[in-house]
């Protein structure tokens, strides 16, 4: 592959905000700095939760409604399941040295990506800036975000 | 394939990675170092270096930039001041490494 055809830019987008609906767009982001890639991130919807201080150390795995897990609905219902799985991925996640998502967001920054929050849902949610992490560049609207994607990839999670 | 970097002659990867680490030397390092945009090796840059070599002696795993952080004390930020535009990769390159193949 030729210079001329690297990624140069990504800006990841993240709508949902179960642990498994975040790691894989801060592993994407953090991944593209870590080889030369400019990374804007953009936390919408329920995604915002990685980002909102009082959340951000809390995010839990999906244990219901999530097929793949191999946990009947009913079991994953069970109270503690999820806090249970949570716990065993994130286990997992510290043997391979994948941070928790606090420091994640911090070493995203710290390399150079930018972390932004979608108006729109912002408003939704009644939230402000104070509610966020320091590591939060600005509160955008979609059409800031089209502007600063502009030339790169968008991923949307 | 071998490639002669700083008049020693090396044995490479065909990105240039260094495949045996005896062969490696300072003098190597800078020439790398300049090939990948950095042209001056400072104490900053060697700081890193060392440290790579020494946690790969030791757990013969190449550390994350998370444990370049926290064990080898080393700010992300400051990494990647040293090493703009890709850290992991170019810091192994010159400090006569493999390859990092870790996603995070």
């Amino acid at each position: 592959m030729s210079n001329d055809e690297k990624i140069k830019k990504v800006s990841i987008v993240v709508s949902k905000g179960s642990l498994e609906g975040i790691y894989p767009a801060l592993i994407m982001a953090n991944g593209a700095r870590m080889q030369g890639i400019e990374a804007n991130l953009f936390f919408t919807f329920f995604g915002m939760d990685a980002i909102t201080k009082k959340k951000m150390a809390n995010i839990k795995v999906a244990t219901v409604g999530n097929p793949a897990m191999g946990i009947p609905t009913l079991i994953g219902a069970i109270p503690g399941m999820s806090y249970f799985a949570t716990r065993m991925m994130k286990k997992q996640m510290e043997e391979l040295d994948i941070p928790p998502i606090p420091e994640f967001i911090e070493m995203i920054d710290d390399a150079g990506g930018k972390i932004y929050a979608c108006l729109a849902s912002v408003d939704m949610f009644k939230l402000k800036k104070e509610d966020f992490c320091d590591q939060v560049e600005k509160i955008l609207t979609v059409g800031e975000f089209y502007d600063l994607s502009a030339g790169g990839q968008i991923i949307f999670t | 394939m071998e490639k002669v970097i700083a008049g020693y002659s090396v044995d490479v990867t065909e990105e240039g990675y260094l495949t045996n680490k005896d062969q490696w030397n300072k003098e190597i390092a800078e020439v790398i170092a300049k090939e990948l945009g950095i042209d001056e090796l400072t104490e900053g840059h060697w700081k890193v270096i060392e440290f790579l070599q020494k946690d790969f002696a030791e757990t013969e795993k190449l550390p994350t930039i998370r444990r370049v952080k926290n064990v080898g004390g080393i700010a992300t930020k400051e990494l990647y001041q040293l090493y703009p535009e890709g850290p992991l990769l170019k810091a192994t390159k010159i400090a006569g490494l493999s390859k990092p193949v870790s996603c995070v």
